[in-house]
């Protein structure tokens, strides 16, 4: 018994750690990324290559003075930060990112790589998301500045848009899995059509996961749909106030929230750890070179897209991605009960 | 296995705090919280019977009650925006004349 | 035996407390915020009674959908505190009496039939019969109950959906 739970904390520490480390990791990636994108250097004078940039400037942002207006809400203003950084890590808590695995024969039993294994993992991955937008709201409205409350209200608006879309795009796989557990969703994509096609649901649900990966930049608030934050129109929206490690909270939840959403991103669409050449039990290196795919995507996505107008961002959202989501759910509904699974 | 009365007294308590901040409060918003507590409180007495009666009945009406509070919630949320234009203020109290 | 009651009153507590909070402060904003607390609360209450799915839709709906409205017309209102009764406002002691008159009468009212129910024999109240947990909280079973037994309902519901829809948009558009 103690060994399983040694197992288990084991685990739970591991997820900690490499969300911190993969946050650092995005930082230094995103400015790397964005100069190439920009036919720059980058950072490279902190470490090689510019590698212990983040570390910079983590330690730059603890030795700041944590600031707060008078006119602030204070229990408000300090609690929203720690409901981002919180929600951010709690839904990765049901995200598998690997087959059971012993470690290279490390441990005796073997593991499963995920923090808790829910049988309604999708829906709690959703509820959380669904709550993390307090953070950005609450952020925005106890700092009492206009420019924070303007970012609050933009960032209320286009989750709720966004959400719908979201929802219903995880609602088709949800179909085509017939499970909600996200861990017998990615066995259930294991094998091969015709011998050589993965039975990746991407194949199955094109448009689903177009779908989801709109809505996801939009709910992680970043460019091209980073309206909350407009550094050119609102100076940095919802943390505008915020100084410090506050404000290191919602850089780290934004990045861990990219994270997340790459991570459901690759069980539902992506075939999760499954891939070829590796055994089952090393399947976490393709999950984080899936993840990681995705991820440089998103940066890609930030430095070449410019922002839309807020009017175009609704219209996009009600108009163009709500009824394509619904038809495509109406579309695999009819899909699943002709072809009978 | 908790007993159902326990359920029921909590339900009852919250039904109870909820009816009392539609008196209280002077505040639109406000008493359309309560009136959300007032509902969440029937939503736990049916799950609770749903349990103990081992039937999904009482988790579908829950849903049902969710619905109805979701259009609750806009249709109110629309009339204090409409109210707020007149007066700029949510005192109920300022909303007793039939015309204006 | 022991932990599920404790963790029933702790949840309890919670949400009392959290529910008294929403009537108590009088920042709306506040209210909003305590009661999300209470939703959580209740939703743990739930998945303590067998009903994840149900948790997670409290979380999702309620939590994540209808509160986030509220705090939209809080933050588009700007609602502050809530003044002080303006003077010569008919019946401004009266509600506060009534509304307190009437709560208690609800609860003794409760009691009297929690304990009226105690003396019947059937057994419900102490616990009952109870079906197995995991046909309880399948989601299987609640979809084909939903869309066996309750089509007609669920049909009607996406009726009152679209009124409220419209009506909130009639209302709430300045002009149209």
């Amino acid at each position: 018994m103690l060994p399983l739970i040694v197992g288990q904390f084991g685990i739970l520490f591991l997820a900690f750690v490499a969300l911190l480390t993969s946050a650092a990791v995005m930082v230094y990636a995103e400015r790397k990324v964005a100069a190439a994108v920009q036919q720059r250097l980058g950072p490279y004078r902190v470490g090689p290559k510019g590698a212990l940039q983040p570390v910079a400037d983590v330690l730059k942002l603890l030795f700041k003075e944590t600031l707060r207006p008078a006119a602030a809400d204070k229990w408000i203003f300090m609690l929203a930060p720690i409901i981002s950084a919180t929600a951010a890590f709690a839904a990765f808590a049901v995200v598998p990112f690997g087959a059971e695995t012993t470690f290279f024969g490390l441990l005796e039993e073997p593991v499963r790589l995920q923090v808790a294994d829910v049988n309604v993992a999708v829906l709690v991955v959703f509820a959380i998301t669904s709550v993390s937008i307090y953070g950005i709201v609450l952020a925005g409205w106890s700092a009492n500045s206009k420019y924070s409350l303007l970012g609050a209200l933009r960032s209320t608006s286009q989750m709720i848009s966004y959400e719908l879309s979201y929802g219903l795009s995880l609602a088709a796989v949800l179909l085509v899995a017939n499970d909600l557990s996200l861990t017998r969703i990615v066995e259930a994509q294991g094998g091969y059509w015709f011998g050589f096609v993965p039975r990746w649901f991407v194949f199955l649900q094109p448009l689903g996961f177009v779908i989801y990966m709109i809505a996801g930049v939009a709910e992680t608030n970043r460019a091209p749909f980073d309206f909350p934050e407009a550094e050119q129109e609102l100076v940095a929206g919802y943390h505008t106030e915020y100084s410090s490690m506050s404000f290191a909270m919602f850089f780290l939840a934004e990045y861990i929230n990219m994270v997340t959403v790459s991570a459901v991103a690759t069980n539902l669409f992506l075939g999760g750890w499954q891939g070829p050449i590796l055994p089952e039990s090393m399947g976490w290196i393709w999950f984080l070179v899936k993840i990681a795919a995705l991820l440089f995507f998103y940066i890609w996505m930030r430095w070449t897209l410019p922002r839309l107008r807020y009017d175009q961002l609704m219209a996009l959202g009600w108009k163009v991605l709500l009824p394509l989501a619904v038809l495509n759910l109406v579309v695999t509904a009819a899909g699943v009960v002709y072809f009978g699974n | 296995m908790v007993p159902l009365d326990h359920y029921l007294a909590l339900s009852g308590v919250l039904f109870a705090i909820g009816v009392a901040g539609v008196f209280l409060r002077r505040n639109l918003i406000a008493i359309l919280l309560s009136i959300e507590v007032m509902l969440n409180a029937a939503n736990l007495a049916f799950i609770a019977f749903g349990r103990t009666l081992g039937t999904v009945d009482g988790q579908i009406i829950m849903f049902f009650v969710v619905t109805v509070a979701a259009a609750e919630a806009a249709v109110g949320l629309a009339i204090v925006i409409a109210l707020f234009r007149h007066r700029e203020s949510l005192n109920p109290d300022l909303f007793t004349s039939l015309k204006w | 035996m022991g932990t599920e009651l404790l963790l029933f009153y702790a949840f309890a507590a919670v949400a009392v407390g959290a529910s008294v909070l929403v009537v108590a402060r009088p920042h709306p904003m506040h209210s909003v915020l305590m009661l999300i607390v209470a939703f959580a609360a209740l939703a743990a209450l739930y998945i303590q009674l067998h009903a994840p799915f149900a948790a997670v839709i409290q979380i999702i709906i309620y939590a994540g959908a209808i509160m986030v409205l509220f705090l939209f017309v809080v933050m588009l209102l700007n609602a502050r505190q809530e003044e002080a009764p303006a003077p010569g406002t008919l019946l401004v002691r009266g509600p506060l009496r009534s509304g307190a008159l009437l709560a208690a009468v609800l609860v003794a009212e409760l009691a009297w039939a929690l304990d009226a129910a105690q003396g019947s024999d059937d057994g419900l109240l102490a616990g009952g019969a109870g079906a197995d947990p995991a046909s309880l909280g399948s989601v299987r079973e609640l979809g084909r109950v939903l869309f066996t037994d309750y089509m007609f309902a669920f049909e009607v519901t996406s009726i009152l959906i679209i009124v409220a829809m419209v009506g909130a948009v009639v209302l709430a558009k300045r002009e149209l």
